[in-house]
């Protein structure tokens, strides 16, 4: 046997075994969209988006649980970002010699690997029960915290990916620090940086375990940030978990919802950094 | 006009008076090479010390990288700096603009004066050495952003100008780095799109910009081919007109070709400067010689 074949054999082994553990993969994927299509799809019409959440045996639809989820995450990303973006923007550029850093960044990845019920039960501990009850507030709060570490972490990789001497050229210009920063490493990253927030929100639109303990749920259409509010995931986990047909089909149209915005999100995700990777 | 040569005779008295006393007894015969002798022959009076170092040491965090360098870099002349790789030629350059103050852990001790100001003291403030001080480095790097605005970027930081003085400027720039030609119609277009040649060009317009006084060229050619690397040179013997360059290249033929002074360090020290064409006609010391004539080993 030349060592020419035996090299083919086993190129073509390990392409087999790759391949399957690929097609293994995928194929749990396919199940779970084609089994949310399935349960999800017949149900999902107008009446979704334009009626609130029903009693059981009445007709109904989402409408204030996708309110209450717009307003949530839109306030926990308007407060996770700069938050995160800053921190992200000290740890690669402004703390080289800082020994203080390294702690930041440690802490940071706890953060990002913490249970999202660890940030649940926090958030009610300081906030709902100081405020003596369940809010938008505390929701979003939770929200913004499981996004903060998720921001840091890609705002700090996608500025360490521009070379040093992109900032060297910029500061030979006798551009002070702030300046080579926020024109010309930040326009080197934008694309990174913006599918780090992007990423961060695909993450905490389908989060439910802090908002049970923060947000609670709420049966009407409230916009009211001082109350309980509905959305999205609770309620998921309320009515696929209650006895009534009809709730089970509500249940299965938002989570056809919520998979597929997030599925949008991160192929819009996608395209940013492609974008980013063709222009440079 | 009148401005710089008072301020160039200055420098001239400061540098007679000033430098023999200071320099180390192993230096002072070149620099008396430098000062006196290195005047091209056409050259009636020889030209002032622009950047003046004296004593100057370098140090990555413990290992020592330029040993007690004293040289004088001549005003309106091109300096070229020669030597094997690791030899300090770059580090050199980037005491210059003291970029290297970029990285913790990097320092410079002794003394580096322009216009007889020494620019490593703490008093001096960094960006007005850079405003002074422009650099092309040995990769292109241009801007994430347009043609005109890589330009507009570095101006903007000294002077408020108008759209159409602006306008003014970065043709200005663009024609004096002889790359207006070929973007006047792209100036909009993302300074990353153009060829390595050109994006090399954008750089050194973008540093002439900003009206310096001194360039510093980091190899600008070694990255390019060669008709881009012709370009350059071509480029680099028309600013000197205006402009003191100090130049670090790897290739000989490039310093003999472009330079009127040259500087062989090797080790971190400085073995020799002096005349390019004595440099490589009849070097003093034995080294250089065997460097120039590609025996080293």
């Amino acid at each position: 046997m030349s060592i020419y074949f035996r090299r083919r054999l086993i190129n073509a082994f390990n392409l087999t075994v790759s391949v399957l553990a690929t097609l293994f993969g995928l194929f749990w994927l396919v199940w779970l969209l084609w089994t949310l299509l399935s349960n999800g799809l017949p149900w999902l019409d107008q009446r979704i988006f334009t009626e609130i959440t029903p009693p059981p045996g009445s007709s109904g639809g989402l409408s204030n649980a996708i309110i209450g989820s717009l307003i949530m995450t839109a306030m926990g990303v308007v407060l996770g970002t700069p938050i995160g973006i800053l921190a992200g923007t000290y740890l690669s550029e402004f703390s080289r010699a800082s020994k203080f850093a390294p702690v930041v960044r440690f802490v940071n990845d706890i953060l990002l690997s913490a249970p999202s019920i660890i940030i649940g039960v926090f958030i009610y501990e300081v906030m709902v029960v100081n405020m003596g009850h369940f809010s938008a507030w505390a929701g979003s709060v939770a929200l913004a915290l499981i996004m903060l570490p998720v921001v840091v972490r890609t705002t700090e990789d996608m500025l360490r990916l521009v070379p040093d001497s992109m900032r060297e050229a910029a500061a030979a210009l006798g551009a002070p620090q702030w300046k080579v920063v926020t024109m010309v490493v930040y326009r080197a990253a934008r694309a990174g940086m913006l599918t780090g927030v992007m990423l961060g929100l695909a993450r905490i639109s389908g989060e439910t375990a802090p908002l049970l303990f923060t947000a609670l749920n709420n049966q009407f259409a409230s916009t009211n940030l001082n109350q309980p509010i509905a959305n999205l995931p609770v309620v998921i986990f309320q009515f696929a978990m209650s006895p009534y047909e009809d709730w089970h089909h509500l249940a299965w149209a938002g989570a056809l919802l919520i998979t597929f915005t997030i599925l949008l999100l991160n192929i819009l995700a996608r395209i940013l950094l492609r974008s980013r990777n063709l222009s440079n | 006009m009148s401005e710089i040569s008072s301020s160039t005779k200055d420098t001239f008295a400061s540098q007679q008076a000033g430098e023999r006393p200071e320099a180390g007894p192993e230096n002072s015969p070149q620099i008396k090479i430098d000062t006196g002798k290195t005047t091209p022959p056409p050259q009636s009076d020889p030209s002032p010390a622009k950047i003046a170092v004296r004593n100057l040491n370098f140090y990555y965090g413990k290992s020592q990288a330029l040993k007690d360098i004293s040289l004088d870099i001549p005003e309106k002349r091109v300096t070229a700096f020669i030597g094997p790789s690791g030899c300090g030629k770059s580090t050199l350059l980037r005491v210059f603009n003291r970029i290297y103050e970029l990285y913790p852990g990097q320092r410079a001790e002794g003394e580096v004066t322009l216009d007889g100001r020494n620019i490593l003291s703490k008093e001096q403030h960094v960006n007005e050495v850079r405003a002074k001080v422009g650099m092309v480095f040995q990769k292109p790097t241009p801007f994430p952003m347009s043609v005109y605005d890589n330009i507009a970027f570095g101006v903007s930081m000294y002077e408020k100008l108008s759209r159409y003085s602006m306008d003014d400027r970065v043709e200005w720039a663009l024609k004096k780095a002889a790359l207006w030609d070929e973007v006047k119609l792209k100036l909009r277009q993302n300074g990353t799109e153009l060829s390595g040649g050109q994006q090399q060009r954008l750089c050194i317009a973008r540093g002439i910009a900003v009206k310096p006084e001194v360039l510093l060229l980091d190899e600008p050619a070694s990255a390019l081919d060669p008709i881009s690397t012709l370009k350059i040179e071509e480029l680099i013997s028309e600013l000197k007109e205006d402009y003191t360059i100090a130049v670090v290249t790897h290739n000989m033929q490039q310093a003999a070709r472009v330079s009127d002074y040259t500087a062989f360090l090797y080790l971190g020290e400085l073995i020799e400067i002096g005349d390019t064409s004595n440099i490589f006609t009849k070097p003093s010391k034995k080294a250089t010689e065997d460097y120039i004539t590609g025996r080293y080993g």
